[in-house]
């Protein structure tokens, strides 16, 4: 992954706040407003599950679960706690990254298959918490969502959660760009390239693997606190295998070790079903599709595919 | 001159079969040492306990008198030793400078929060280890190769870029598993110029070689390892002759006279 | 007493069903190293097709055995279409291409037949056997005999068969086996047709008792996957003691503790195999070389 000439990292960011800032002037309605506010919304989760796949070369076909506990976070945090939605929030996030840490440890020894298949359990494991604990969760049917109130003002609306979510997910293009820029992030890549020289060059692999696992589950709970507030409702699927797997083709998709392809990725795979809103039953049948047929002939993701075109185009 | 690193009756088996046993060597601080012998003779697992990849079942390694025998490789290279691979664990995803960059991790400041928000501290720090990255990249020959992603790079030029990333790390002692295989005469030179421009930069040198050339060329001392046991220790002129060491290499390489005078 | 044997003889009957299950994932591990997620999906199909077609009036054994073909059919078309164009892919490639293959044939079914529950009467008829005060369905004997059956078929067609040994020299070293003349592309094939046709007859076994869905594939195939891995992952004795035993730890678990969470159980296991022998029981170490 040498540096194409094209987007110096920091023109990312530019460029992504200058979409936020400017797509409402080309979008009709709120109900597009909307579709982008979940795309911003899922992008967020998916930078963090690149960083963990994409640049550290780790698995995780569980990372529902994180955004899940997000999503509950701040209806639980309410409801059984008493505690205001914004701290709700942030407990999600820490509750999040704390698990993600204390799961973290034991599970990321593993490699390859035993990773990923540990991961989903870990997912499915959650999923099961949140579905089954009804007097608590409500069970299957899910459970209503306070709405978030800062300084008396409350959040609500597709326009509000858009600059809101458009605003992390800047923030968070940024702080992931900053991370992979830095010893820390290089670090991810080493570990990912070779894990034997890694360690003997002063890195220590356990530490590393644990902290972007972490970061990647708590970009995840934002995003998911994000996704239940902006709805007002949450349900066990927020935290399904399906959506697991959902954001791990968003990565794939875009384009691992893309931070660019995340976002793309987010875009395609939520636009895909409000386009394909006529075959919703078909819906499955497309992701599956999808998923193969990418993977058979873009196995790199289509940004890194779009660029290297390019960088032979001019060659 | 001090001992910097010794290691004491060495042992360990795999499966039954003695790779190593008994092996003892002792090596001083600022010379280039080497560990050579037939293939199977125990070189590369040597390597592979002195730079804590897994730990020996008899004996102990030393590094300035300190035991640390068994010690993970990140807390070894912490400790001042850095070691290049038999097979290369070049990182091919990225381009030979941030390989060498890589290198300079230890040295570099690693607080997390600092690096997610970019302070003008971790930018000036990479402004930095990418300067010294480059240095090292100019003084194994590789500047023309900086930006380049390591996965297209030649071999001889990887072999190369294994080295300048081990350097890097400013080690005491610096391990070279094999630094000239598969090098034909013209690199094998190269390699070696680069060796001894790495000893005279201080660093204590412990290659594993079959390069008879490369070793005698340029070891102070050399000891000969044969099925897991040391036949031979000593400096080259005294290693060279001694008949055991020859009967050794008989067949494989030729007599150890004919192609050292060479 | 009583208690004790029902929840023994619904662990071993669910349990012979993981374990066929298992021995489709042994099977195409063996052969390609590809852990088929998609695996579970063949159980469903069956279940489904043959649910349908008895509804639609056509007499089981003719039913059950156009699911026997329809669901190899999608094996092999599995194998042709997705698994073979990406051979040499990364593991995260691959699982997101069986997971993808697993996620089609859900929607497949979804819209071909529908999201209900359905079944077809057992062939022995519904009336429990009662055993020491434990009641057992006529159709888990057939289960367990189906499944013994099938067991017992595959070992004499991989041992004592020339088309069985050449699958088993190419699970053991494909490079060799192509070597000597085996076409190890059309191994895999079979492989996976094979693994679709024992899929297939559990689904039928098991739907007169489970019932079947467009969705149970995904979480079998979880189960089937912890059996192959708690039996160690690439042995066929692996994979039919671990089906049992996972079968037999879901029932007295959920007997026992608590029903609620029967499914936590399978991912229990999981997680424990994973971090305590992660061979499993009969499954052979791996070593890296530096």
């Amino acid at each position: 992954m040498a540096r194409g000439p094209f987007v110096s990292h920091y023109a990312l960011v530019g460029a992504v706040a200058l979409v936020v800032v400017l797509l409402p002037l080309a979008l009709p309605d709120n109900f597009y407003l909307r579709v982008a506010a979940l795309v911003y919304i899922n992008a967020i989760a998916v930078i963090g599950l690149n960083l963990l796949m994409g640049y550290a070369g780790q698995v995780s076909l569980g990372h529902a679960g994180f955004f899940g506990i997000g999503a509950y976070a701040v209806a639980l945090g309410p409801a059984a706690l008493g505690l205001p939605v914004w701290l709700s929030l942030l407990a999600g996030a820490v509750l999040s990254g704390l698990l993600a840490f204390i799961v973290g440890r034991p599970i990321l020894r593993l490699r390859g298959y035993y990773l990923a298949v540990a991961t989903l359990g870990l997912g499915l494991l959650i999923w099961m918490f949140f579905n089954n604990q009804s007097e608590l969760t409500g069970g299957p049917n899910g459970m209503q969502v306070p709405r978030l109130v800062l300084f008396g003002w409350r959040a609500t609306g597709p326009a509000t959660w858009y600059w809101i979510s458009g605003a992390t997910l800047v923030l968070g293009t940024w702080i992931a760009l900053n991370l992979i820029n830095s010893p820390t992030g290089r670090a991810f890549r080493a570990i990912h390239d070779s894990e034997i020289a890694s360690r003997v060059l002063g890195i220590d692999i356990a530490r590393y693997k644990s902290l972007v696992f972490v970061l990647s589950a708590v970009y995840a709970a934002i995003a998911g606190s994000y996704f239940s507030l902006f709805d007002g409702f949450v349900t066990a699927d927020s935290s399904s295998f399906i959506r697991s797997i959902e954001f791990v083709v968003m990565a794939v998709l875009g384009g691992l070790g893309s931070i660019l392809g995340s976002i793309v990725g987010a875009a395609f795979l939520v636009v895909l079903p409000q386009a394909l809103t006529v075959f919703h039953e078909y819906e499955e049948i497309v992701l599956g599709l999808i998923m193969i047929v990418f993977m058979i002939f873009l196995p790199g993701g289509v940004v890194p595919s779009l660029l290297s075109l390019a960088r032979w185009r001019t060659a | 001159m001090s001992s910097l690193l010794t290691i004491e009756n060495i042992g360990i088996s795999f499966g039954g079969v003695h790779a190593l046993f008994g092996v003892s060597l002792d090596i001083r601080r600022g010379e280039i040492f080497a560990v050579i012998g037939p293939n199977g003779a125990g070189k590369t697992t040597l390597f592979n306990i002195i730079s804590g990849l897994y730990p020996p079942e008899q004996g102990r390694v030393l590094l300035e008198g300190r035991d640390i025998t068994g010690l993970p490789p990140h807390i070894l290279a912490r400790l001042g030793l850095s070691r290049t691979f038999q097979n290369l664990q070049v990182f091919f995803r990225m381009s030979a400078v941030e390989n060498v960059m890589v290198g300079r991790h230890m040295h570099e400041q690693r607080n997390v929060l600092a690096h997610m928000l970019a302070l003008p501290s971790v930018r000036r720090q990479n402004r930095r280890t990418r300067k010294d990255a480059e240095e090292l990249l100019a003084l194994v020959g590789l500047t023309d190769f900086a930006g380049e992603s390591a996965g297209s790079l030649p071999y001889g030029a990887l072999k190369r870029l294994e080295i300048a990333r081990a350097i890097a790390a400013e080690p005491s002692v610096l391990l070279l598993d094999e630094p000239a295989a598969g090098c034909n005469p013209i690199e094998t030179e190269e390699i070696n110029e680069l060796i001894k421009r790495i000893s005279r930069r201080g660093v204590t040198v412990v290659l594993v070689e079959h390069d008879m050339r490369l070793v005698m060329k340029i070891s102070d001392r050399i000891h000969v390892l044969d099925h897991g046991t040391t036949l031979a220790d000593g400096d080259a002129a005294t290693v060279r002759a001694n008949p055991a060491v020859i009967a050794a290499y008989l067949g494989s390489h030729g007599t150890m006279e004919h192609r050292a005078h060479r | 007493m009583s208690e004790f044997l029902q929840f023994a003889f619904s662990g071993l009957t669910v349990g012979a069903i993981y374990a066929l299950v298992a021995l489709g994932f042994t099977l195409i591990y063996n052969t390609s190293k590809v852990i088929n997620f998609a695996q579970g999906e063949f159980v469903m199909l069956s279940g489904m097709t043959t649910a349908f077609g008895v509804t639609a009036g056509i007499l089981l054994p003719f039913a059950a055995l156009l699911a026997l073909i329809i669901t190899v059919l999608f094996g092999i078309l599995l194998y042709r279409l997705a698994i073979a164009p990406a051979r040499g892919a990364s593991p995260v490639t691959l699982i997101i291409i069986t997971i993808g293959a697993s996620i089609m044939m859900r929607g497949v079914a979804a819209v071909v037949f529908d999201k209900n529950y359905h079944s077809f009467r057992s062939p022995l008829g519904d009336t429990p056997i009662k055993v020491d005060g434990a009641a057992i369905l006529p159709q888990s004997l057939l289960i367990l005999a189906g499944a013994a059956i099938i067991v017992v078929a595959l070992w004499l067609f991989l041992n004592r068969t020339l088309l069985g040994k050449s699958m088993l020299a190419t699970a053991a070293n494909p490079l060799a086996a192509g070597l000597v003349g085996i076409n190890t592309s059309r191994m895999i094939g079979i492989a996976f047709a094979l693994s679709a046709a024992i899929g297939a007859v559990g689904g039928i076994l098991a739907t007169p008792i489970a019932l079947t869905n467009y969705s149970v594939g995904t979480f079998l195939a979880l189960k089937g996957f912890v059996a192959a891995m708690l039996g160690g992952m690439g042995s066929p004795i692996g994979a039919v003691v671990g089906g049992l035993l996972l079968g037999l730890f879901e029932q007295f678990g959920a007997g026992y503790l608590s029903s609620q969470y029967k499914d936590a159980i399978a991912v229990i296991v999981l997680l424990l195999v994973l971090f305590t022998m992660p061979n499993g029981l009969f499954g052979k170490a791996g070593i890296e070389r530096v």
